[in-house]
């Protein structure tokens, strides 16, 4: 099944593409992730790209950190700041609420569960309500989009790839 | 999602529903799921190849695959989502 989406397209197209138009009537995906990910949030949409790549790197799916690392250093014009979050969350440059924010993603993504204690120290950190219900969006987007990267074994693409689906992620979205 | 689960496809809607629920699927089915919801990066070309030993077509595993995807990102959001309102007091 890898070669028949592999093939799907003539298109140069990356992985992700070509699995969101595989069958478009069983399951598409971009919708929910376009909402979580550009609709109206108090996170800007670069916050947004880094936490989809930081559920990635949890995942470990190399194909989504890569292109969401990108999109979020184009988007925040600082590829530093994402590296320094991907390499150490404790010491990278970020709000104290986007940090715990990830914190908490990481420990749903990994343990499957969080308690309210972990949403408390959130709120405590600055998170409003509805930054956290955005934020448990993207991760719930990026929990399935991982597992479906790793299951059909979605190429990592070489960087110049990876830089023109960052432009187009940004220009264009998910739909 | 009542799409993936309802709607047109090749996997009968129990299966579906199994592989979204991670929970009643027989073998090789089961442990095939349970490796998408847990440890997703770790499926091989050789995972798929049991099941198609098994008698699943291609689109009945990428349909399978789909739902277990699904069902375990939908129980970890709503279990913060829980959580959340733990949290806040509100629902």
């Amino acid at each position: 099944m890898f070669v028949l989406i592999r093939v799907f397209s003539g298109h140069p197209v990356v992985d992700a593409v070509k699995l969101a138009f595989y069958r478009p009537g069983f399951y598409r995906g971009g919708g929910l992730t376009q909402e979580a990910m550009r609709g109206p949030s108090e996170w800007s949409v670069a916050d947004r790209e880094l936490m989809a790549a930081y559920v990635s790197k949890i995942n470990e799916t190399e194909f989504c950190i890569a292109a969401h690392t990108a999109t979020s250093a184009l988007a925040y014009n600082d590829g530093a700041k994402v590296s320094a979050t991907l390499a150490d969350l404790e010491t990278a440059p970020l709000t104290e609420a986007l940090r715990a924010t990830l914190r908490m993603l990481g420990k749903l993504t990994r343990e499957n569960n969080v308690d309210a204690d972990d949403i408390r120290r959130v709120l405590a950190a600055g998170a409003s309500e509805q930054q956290i219900k955005d934020a448990l969006a993207v991760a719930f987007a990026f929990n399935v989009t991982d597992r479906l990267a790793d299951v059909f074994d979605f190429a990592v693409d070489d960087s110049a790839a990876i830089n023109a689906g960052a432009k187009y992620l940004l220009a264009r979205g998910y739909r | 999602m009542a799409r993936v689960l309802e709607g047109e496809g090749r996997a009968s809607p129990d299966i579906r529903r199994a592989a979204f629920d991670n929970d009643g699927l027989a073998e090789p089915v089961r442990t095939f799921v349970d490796k998408v919801a847990h440890r997703a990066r770790t499926v091989t070309d050789a995972d798929i190849g049991t099941l198609r030993n098994a008698g699943l077509s291609e689109d009945q595993i990428y349909e399978i695959v789909v739902c277990a995807a699904i069902g375990q990102a939908t129980r970890q959001y709503h279990k913060a989502l829980a959580a959340l309102s733990a949290a806040t007091g509100r629902t």
